[in-house]
């Protein structure tokens, strides 16, 4: 398996080491609860599975965009968005509609949802030069505050309670979920189908060549005569069309309902870019790493209710893993240039 | 005179390949060092290592008789080495003056960018090298960059300059300003290591002369012990025969294939870089146009092809109307571009030769079926263009950086003929490269010529136009100073209409 995992696994120690001298907690058992309660059981197993099913579909969406050297932030927000898709069609436009019908539209819903939100800021590159990486991050929090407004607001459900829910969705409206887990499989197999079909589009396309020219020289691309706009188009609402199915897995195959934002995602948006970037910006290296990084979510709230330690926790280590990635990326490529420079 | 720094049985190798194989090096205080050789033979590795970019497999450096182990430049710069690369080490988006003043020691705390502009302004003077010290770096001309570069180096109070490449980039005349300094800077006491392969250079500038072939040294000489031909056979395996004028061939046809109108074009810092320029080229015409760097050649280029609007007039290709269409139009209308700075533009370097093949058809057939491409076809097709243009590469899988580069010109050239051109605008097609790589690109340009392709040659080499083009037109500040047919020119002449002292037409 890729370098990088090794280097994420070894950061992973260094970060708990540093919790354990900060916190006290002995390590190995920080470990034995991280890895228990995420893979040490059929129950952390299946929880892991779920949630990398949103870490995948963001991560795949993410991967296709970094790879033109698009930098996409704001997969959270059209995640977000794309929850707030599915929950229009479910509740408003059809609910009464036959199960597999409802779900389709809903899906695609939540797909035009995010690849929308990703448009403002292609839209915004193309013809303003605007920094796609300031605009799709804000995006992040005009979608956190318009979900929190619905579900404050007109989509307030009054059977809740007072809750700030949208009413549960028709039964029709609900992904189903294997046995009595909480994996939404139907969702996964969609994830697992799209890594295939993205790698297959980033290796063999000619989609995937334009996005590796315009990703590795862009004064090449403009000189072979590319349509650099209409790409950097088709790139963003592909990466935020995935990120909106996310979205609608959450919310049609979780909570069954439209919720606060905070509620619908711990920021899976922000986890599938160290995902992205772990997975070497890879469709198919990412479904193994998301399943690590699911895992750790599920530790992450395990070591916060076993071990009382600080809910940041996991972010700590996370945001380790993604600073060491990085700099090893980084020191790769200097050294690649370097040796090619050096072809005298 | 005293030995300075020695380098003694110095051994690097790059994965199979050996840069440099067990070379003795000794430079000399108050010197014009020459280090001669072919691309590839090891040059720029050896001065690479002793200016701490790269530490050898085996061997010693010695300065002043002190065995010194040199890590990084910065352990170099504190020896008193500085140098100067063929590849700018620039930063782009800054200015003249802060490129001078990062790393620059003793600039002060608070506004080292006064001591610096002022350090810029005496040495402009002094040498008369005209830049303006608050250009952003990214908006100069190659040779403006070179200037900046070496105004870097020289304000670092070095005692050992080494140049690599330092004039490829340089017109005649400032290559003779350049030579100036270099011996004002000897004759301070100073030490010089010039890296070249041009043999004029060498025989004009140097006092000796070290001459690599394939990662060994061949021969430290005297230049007084030494002739043109000598040397080259030294250099090279065999004889070489020089391009001369006897390779030209005159027929030259009446149709108009590119015909151009009063352009007038902006350049990036939004002024007029072509001004009302008009001219036409023929079938099987060859076409130069000579011309110091940054007098709006690069602008006029990008006209034509279509990276760059035109503001003013228009531009045809075989009488249709092209002007402001865009590359990809361009490129359908059967124009080739052979760009200037052909890593930064013309490859995608770390991509693979295939893929860096079909670059300009990767959408059309055979190697495309509409969404997928389809890369068994685009595999053989590299194969065979590798086979045909003589590409020296490991395989059609690695990726184009790891081409000599000789070796990416040649791919850049055919990839770019592949779309058999009416047209070939080839900018500055060989620079940097060595003579049997020119020697190959010049026989393709001419072969094309011969099957009734029109050229247009933009080169800083007056030898190179005189040698291949019909008709030579200089530009000077944005305008055509003159167009000459080449047998009724001289060097003199094109040289005088370089500077300016032509007739405005």
């Amino acid at each position: 398996m890729s370098k990088n995992i090794w280097v994420s696994l070894s950061v992973i120690v260094l970060g708990v080491l540093a919790i354990y001298l900060i916190s006290g907690v002995r390590p190995d058992i920080i470990f034995k609860s991280i890895i228990v309660s995420a893979f040490g059981s059929i129950y952390g197993i299946t929880e892991t599975l779920t949630k990398s099913i949103p870490l995948m579909l963001c991560g795949i969406g993410l991967s296709a965009a970094f790879k033109s050297s698009i930098w996409n932030i704001g997969a959270e927000g059209q995640l977000l968005m794309g929850a707030v898709g599915a929950t229009w069609i479910a509740l408003y436009v059809m609910p009464n509609a036959p199960r597999l019908i409802l779900l389709t539209v809903m899906f695609l819903a939540g797909a035009i949802f995010g690849a929308l939100w990703a448009f403002v800021p292609a839209i915004l590159k193309i013809k303003f030069n605007l920094n796609e990486i300031i605009i799709s991050l804000m995006m992040n929090y005009i979608a956190i505050e318009i979900v929190n407004y619905l579900v404050y607001g007109p989509w307030r459900s009054p059977f809740e309670w007072g809750f700030p829910y949208s009413t549960k969705f028709p039964s029709n409206a609900q992904i189903p979920r294997f046995l009595d887990t909480r994996i939404h499989y139907p969702t996964l197999l969609l994830a697992l189908f799209l890594a295939v079909f993205v790698h297959i589009l980033l290796k063999r396309s000619k989609l995937g060549y334009e996005i590796k020219v315009i990703g590795e020289n862009m004064e090449a691309a403009k000189y072979a005569g590319l349509n650099i706009s209409r790409i950097i188009v088709v790139i963003l609402l592909l990466s935020g069309g995935l990120a909106g199915l996310a979205g609608v897995g959450e919310v049609a195959g979780i909570h069954h309902r439209l919720r606060v934002a905070s509620g619908i995602s711990p920021g899976y948006g922000y986890t599938a870019i160290i995902v992205a970037w772990l997975g070497k910006l890879n469709p198919l290296l990412i479904i193994p790493v998301s399943l690590l990084f699911g895992g750790l979510l599920v530790g992450g709230d395990s070591i916060q209710v076993s071990l009382g330690l600080p809910g940041a926790t996991i972010n700590f280590i996370n945001g380790l893993v993604l600073i060491f990635v990085m700099a090893q990326g980084f020191s790769n490529n200097r050294i690649f240039v370097k040796k090619g420079r050096n072809r005298v | 005179m005293e030995k300075l720094i020695q380098m003694k049985g110095i051994v690097k190798s790059f994965g199979n390949i050996v840069a440099n194989n067990r070379v003795d090096f000794d430079l000399r205080e108050g010197e014009i060092h020459g280090l001669l050789g072919e691309n590839g033979a090891g040059k720029t590795t050896l001065m690479n290592i002793l200016y701490g970019l790269y530490s050898p497999d085996a061997g010693e450096i010695y300065i002043d008789g002190n065995r010194v182990d040199i890590k990084s430049p910065s352990d170099a710069i504190n020896f008193g080495i500085s140098m100067v690369h063929q590849n700018f080490k620039l930063i782009q988006s800054h200015t003249v003056v802060e490129n001078v003043a990062l790393g620059l020691k003793g600039t002060g705390f608070f506004f080292p960018a006064r001591t610096v502009e002022r350090m810029i302004r005496e040495f402009s003077q002094k040498y008369g090298f005209k830049i303006d010290p608050h250009t952003p770096v990214w908006q100069l001309s190659a040779g403006e960059k070179q200037r900046v570069e070496i105004v870097k180096a020289f304000c670092r109070n070095a005692k050992v300059f080494i140049l690599d490449e330092p004039t490829s980039m340089l017109t005649p005349a400032e290559t003779r300003e350049l030579f100036k300094l270099l011996r004002l800077l000897r004759d301070e006491g100073k030490s010089i290591v010039l890296i070249t392969h041009k043999l004029d250079e060498v025989l004009e500038v140097c006092d000796r002369i070290t001459v690599l072939r394939g990662g060994k040294k061949i021969k430290t000489v005297d230049i007084d012990e030494v002739n043109k031909k000598d040397l080259a056979s030294m250099m090279f395996d065999q004889e070489i025969s020089f391009l001369g004028r006897e390779n030209r061939m005159r027929k030259v046809d009446k149709d108009v294939i590119l015909e151009i109108k009063n352009i007038s074009v902006l350049n990036d810092k939004n002024f007029l870089a072509v001004k009302d320029v008009s001219f036409d080229i023929h079938r099987g015409e060859i076409f130069g146009i000579a011309g110091v760097a940054g007098n709006g050649q690069k602008e006029l280029v990008e006209a034509i092809t279509g990276l760059r609007k035109v503001v003013n007039g228009n531009i045809y290709i075989l009488g249709k109307d092209v002007t402001n269409v865009g590359p990809r139009e361009i490129l359908d209308k059967g124009v080739a571009h052979v760009p200037e700075e052909r890593i930064r533009m013309g490859v995608v370097p770390s991509m693979s030769l295939e893929e860096n093949f079909i670059l300009r058809s990767y959408d059309k057939e055979p190697f495309s079926n509409g969404l997928f491409l389809r890369y068994d076809v685009i595999s053989d097709y590299a194969k065979e263009l590798i086979s045909r243009y003589k590409i020296s590469a490991l395989d059609e899988k690695s990726p184009a950086i790891t081409l000599s580069g000789g070796n990416i010109q040649k791919l850049i050239l055919a990839r770019e003929l592949a779309i058999s051109p009416v047209l070939i605008v080839a900018s500055h097609p060989t620079q940097g490269l060595d003579i049997k790589s020119i020697q190959q690109i010049h026989e393709l340009l001419l072969k094309q010529k011969g099957e009734g392709c029109a050229v247009l040659l933009i080169s800083e080499d007056i030898q190179e136009l005189l040698s291949l083009s019909d008709r030579i037109a200089v530009m000077f500040d944005g305008r055509i100073s003159g167009i000459r047919n080449t047998d009724e020119t001289t060097i003199e002449e094109i040289g005088m209409l370089m500077v300016g002292g032509g007739d405005r037409i």
